[in-house]
């Protein structure tokens, strides 16, 4: 195989392991307001993807400069062509970050339930927006070729169709699924069985929403009649899922969600093959993987170095799934971990010492 | 504004905040480390205070650290997208391995040190928060290895055919990565983030020790506060000892990779040898060199920085109006002779000074601190404790006013091109960097909202910070014993199963 289409097919992986592990910390975000009744409740959510959610992110990062280091090219056209959603996703990660890590640092219901909303709009903003960004790269965005170099002249409005927006949904309802899924797995008690029935309704609103965007996708814009194999197993996948949240087999409902995010992500790179960035204008000003690709030399390197350090990555992050694989519920949430809003008073503080 | 420009603040702004919080991560998480491992080995209950104290300090810091570099991922994209792709092929790999090689680590093992307490083993739970430190100084290298490739490119051919930079086999990674400005910035850098990290420290138990004697508490003084001073203090004392050498090794490079950069910093306009090092100097230094003067100088220190000669005919340094000359002929085909190759004098002159005199200046704290606290002494001056405060935030600012310094230094050029090879042509000036698809108000309306935003977040941050440090740690039993504080905490201390937990003290910061 040659090394641009490796890449082409590590950066899907990437992507893919970002979707699968942030998915359900972005669906656990999502319902927090809306899903959790008390304080007991949120605290419990929150848990199940504490250890995690930090590193999850990760792989958009490695995502974002692997694209950078293999695909300068892409990187540069997609990222300066979909300025305002990458914007509004970069507002919503920073919020959502301080959100989580900073709402418990405070005692007080006011401090926390600011911070739930933030956290809460967070995960909504790029649950959507990513939909929106990939049903783009299938559908094909505006792009020119000035001066030799690509560039997605249409601005903002231009990324937003029926079937781009019909793309945000997906993944909201897609994540949201993959979040009570999630909850139901890492929980117990109450909170497990209210997830169970959630996940349960929303696994058939995820399978029709998914069904038809993906069979829009296959038949307008797929030039290969393989995508329907991923298409064929993302269907069926879902089909799964609302049959294991039924039966409340939380593990295997889990598990297939995943399958059908993996399944989805190799449609999408399935059409976009043998672009990365299709262009609705004129075929002749798609950007394809070898016009975007780097040199041989810097694809040689990125691939020695990938082969070195991802099995370690997956290795210590599986590891850490592990040791926090038991189930929590609001039996294990006691007091407050923060601190009082007002500052003690203290004998130093009277005798001047500030 | 032009589209540039407002890339540019934007880009300065949102890096230079990044960078308030980052040697702070850098440098607290090993003293962090260190505690955390003490407190394992000895079981004192001094250590664990310490650690419980300043690990939450560290990961109220942590997160908008997160926060605020995730953005700086995707800028090089969104406004400078004619640079990335100029550049990605050699630039956008040691990005790419710090996310592998840095990010993975310290997001997960920090994850597992908040969480994993009575999870782990007791030295597997303090080996998490070590390989959370080694991940920050590991991301530090690899990101530093991409912007020393932009001072001073290696390892990097130009390909006529697409008009790009392109690595030089894969020999070429290994000249970026061993690159000399490399490593002069990484261990500039690093030092630099311990002096913060250990200023921080000193800083804050310094305040504390006066607190605490006042109140009554010589235990928690002199157990608690002055062993956290005496870590700051020692961190401080090698920290700046290696700043000072790191950093007169970087000004010997920088002469020699990006002269104009030296000489707009000393405001040299000619040339001449044994230059001067001067504290102040007066004139309208933003725009020319007429009207300058230097008023308090320092004979022959500059040419010393640059060369390593005080005098002679080696310590002779080029003046700004030489290098102007010089790179208007040289690049006179290409971009024509209207280029200012000289970067904003005034900007160079100062950040450069207060760079070194802030930033050691927080030195002070540990000279006096050294004094006051030596052979188990604590002192409950008012001095102190205000010296104390005055100098926390003097690092944080010569940190800052490096990076200020160092960047706009580089100007106009975004990737400078390598004096020993310039006609190579790897480089790039930063007017035809900035994407060309994006408009002034496209770029006006990011930075509006970024910079209220972080703003926003700078206030809570701070207050937060100021909250955990405010609250101090959890009394010691002997202070209890012989202030009679106990009645207060009777509840506290209620008989029964808490006592289990008085004796097995816990880390958990878990939410
Ligand atoms: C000298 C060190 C240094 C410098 C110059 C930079 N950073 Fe940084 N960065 C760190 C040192 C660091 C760190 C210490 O590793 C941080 C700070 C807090 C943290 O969580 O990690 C971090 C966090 C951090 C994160 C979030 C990582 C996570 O989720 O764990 C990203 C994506 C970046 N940075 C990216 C950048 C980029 C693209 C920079 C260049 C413009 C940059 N940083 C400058
Ligand atoms: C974290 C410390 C850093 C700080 C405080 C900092 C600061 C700045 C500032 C103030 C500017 C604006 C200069 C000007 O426009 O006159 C700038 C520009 C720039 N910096 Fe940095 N920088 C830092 C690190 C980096 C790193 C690590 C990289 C690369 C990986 C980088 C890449 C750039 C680029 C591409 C520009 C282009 C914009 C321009 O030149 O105006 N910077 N930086
Ligand atoms: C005797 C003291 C010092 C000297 C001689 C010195 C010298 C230098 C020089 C020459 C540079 C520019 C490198 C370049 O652009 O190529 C630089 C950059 C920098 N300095 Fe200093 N410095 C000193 C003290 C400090 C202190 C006290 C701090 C912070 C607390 C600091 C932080 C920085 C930072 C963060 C940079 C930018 C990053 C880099 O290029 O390494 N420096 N310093």
């Amino acid at each position: 195989m040659d090394l641009p289409l490796l890449w082409f097919l590590l950066i899907a992986v990437l992507w893919t392991g970002y979707l699968v592990l942030e998915g359900f910390d972005f669906g656990v975000g999502m319902l927090l307001k809306p899903f959790a009744r008390d304080e007991k409740e949120r605290r419990v959510l929150l848990r199940t993807i504490g250890p995690v959610w930090d590193g999850n992110e990760v792989w958009l990062l490695t995502a974002g400069g692997a694209t950078f280091a293999a695909f300068p090219e892409w990187y540069a056209t997609m990222f300066s062509g979909m300025y305002l959603p990458l914007l509004l996703i970069l507002l919503a990660l920073i919020v959502r970050v301080c959100a989580i890590e900073w709402r418990a640092k405070i005692d007080d219901p006011v401090w926390r339930n600011r911070w739930d909303w933030a956290h809460t709009v967070g995960a909504w903003v790029p649950a959507v927006l990513w939909g929106v960004a990939f049903a783009n790269l299938v559908q094909g965005m505006e792009i020119e070729v000035v001066d030799g170099n690509h560039q997605l002249v249409g601005g903002f409005f231009s990324l937003l169709t029926p079937f781009t927006v019909l793309g945000g949904v997906m993944t909201a309802v897609v994540f949201l699924t993959h979040g009570a899924v999630f909850v139901a797995l890492k929980t117990d008690g109450e909170v497990r069985e209210r997830a169970g029935v959630l996940a349960q309704r929303l696994s058939v609103v995820s399978l029709v929403v998914a069904g038809v965007w993906a069979v829009v996708a296959q038949t307008q814009f797929s030039a290969h009649s393989l995508t329907w194999l991923p298409l064929t197993v993302a269907a069926a996948s879902l089909v799964g899922v609302v049959v294991a949240t039924r039966a409340r087999r939380e593990g295997w409902a889990f598990v297939l969600n995943a399958v059908a995010i993996v399944a989805a992500v190799a449609l999408i790179f399935g059409v976009m093959y043998p672009n990365v960035m299709p262009s609705s204008i004129d075929p002749a000003y798609s950007l394809s993987i070898d016009q975007a690709a780097s040199s041989p030399a810097t694809l040689t390197v990125m691939s020695v170095v990938a082969l070195l350090l991802v099995p370690v990555v997956l290795a210590y992050q599986g590891w850490t799934y592990w040791v926090f694989r038991k189930r929590i519920s609001t039996d294990h949430i006691h007091g407050h971990e923060g601190l009082p809003p007002a500052a003690p008073q203290d004998a130093g503080q009277s005798a001047g010492a500030r | 504004m032009e589209a540039l420009d407002l890339a540019r603040w934007q880009f300065g702004i949102t890096t230079v905040y990044h960078f308030i919080l980052v040697p702070l991560t850098i440098g607290l998480s090993p003293l962090v480390a260190i505690m955390h491992t003490a407190w394992v080995r000895t079981g004192n209950e001094k250590w664990h205070r310490l650690t419980k104290f300043f690990g939450k300090v560290l990961l109220i810091n942590f997160a908008l650290g997160v926060a605020t570099g995730i953005v700086q991922e995707f800028q090089f994209g969104m406004n400078w997208s004619e640079y990335s792709r100029f550049v990605g092929d050699i630039f956008g790999a040691p990005l790419a391995i710090e996310a592998l090689a840095a990010f993975f680590l310290e997001s997960t093992f920090l994850g597992l040190w908040i969480f994993g307490e009575g999870r782990l083993p007791k030295w597997l739970h303090s080996a998490c928060i070590w390989l959370v430190a080694i991940g920050t100084n590991l991301s530090a290298y690899w990101i530093l290895a991409a912007n020393s490739w932009m001072q001073h490119p290696v390892g990097a051919v130009y390909n006529p055919e697409t008009g790009r930079a392109e690595l030089d086999g894969v020999a070429g990674f290994f000249e970026v990565m061993t690159n000399n400005t490399l490593i002069a910035a990484f261990s500039h850098t690093i030092t630099s983030a311990f002096l913060v990290g250990g200023t921080f420290v000193a800083g804050v138990c310094g305040w504390w020790i006066v607190r605490s004697v006042r109140a009554g508490r010589q235990h928690e003084a002199r157990k608690v506060w002055r062993t956290g001073a005496y870590v700051g203090l020692v961190t401080m004392v090698i920290a700046g000892l290696g700043v000072a050498v790191t950093g007169d090794f970087q000004g010997k490079l920088m002469y020699e990779q990006q002269p104009a950069k030296m000489s707009a910093a000393e405001a040299l306009c000619e040339g001449e040898e044994s230059a001067a090092f001067s504290l102040l100097t007066i004139g309208d230094l933003s725009n020319s060199c007429e009207g300058v003067r230097h008023l308090i100088q320092i004979p022959g220190v500059t040419s010393f920085l640059g060369t390593g000669h005080f005098s002679g005919e080696e310590s002779y340094l080029p003046g700004v109006n030489d290098i102007q000359q010089e790179y208007t002929e040289r690049y006179a085909d290409q971009f024509g002779t209207d280029v200012d190759y000289v970067p904003n004098l005034a900007v160079t002159y100062w950040t450069f000074r207060l760079m070194i005199g802030l930033g050691m200046g927080s030195l002070a704290l540990a000279a006096a601190g050294l004094w006051v606290l030596r052979k188990g002494r604590v002192t409950d001056t008012t001095w102190f404790s205000r010296l104390s405060l005055a100098v926390l935030p003097l690092p944080f600012l010569g940190a800052s006013f490096g990076w200020i310094f160092t960047e706009m230094g580089r100007q106009p050029w975004v990737v400078h091109p390598n004096p020993a090879n310039p006609v190579d042509q790897v480089y790039l000036l930063t007017q035809d960097g900035v994407s060309t698809v994006v408009s002034a108000g496209t770029v006006l309306t990011s930075l509006v909202v970024f910079t209220l935003l972080y703003a926003a977040l700078g206030v809570v941050w701070f207050l937060l910070i100021k909250r955990y440090v405010l609250e101090g740690v959890e009394p010691l039993a002997d202070d209890l014993a012989t202030t009679g504080d106990q009645d207060d905490d009777q509840d506290d201390a209620s008989p029964g199963g808490d006592r289990e937990e008085e004796l097995e003290p816990t880390l958990s910061f878990a939410y």
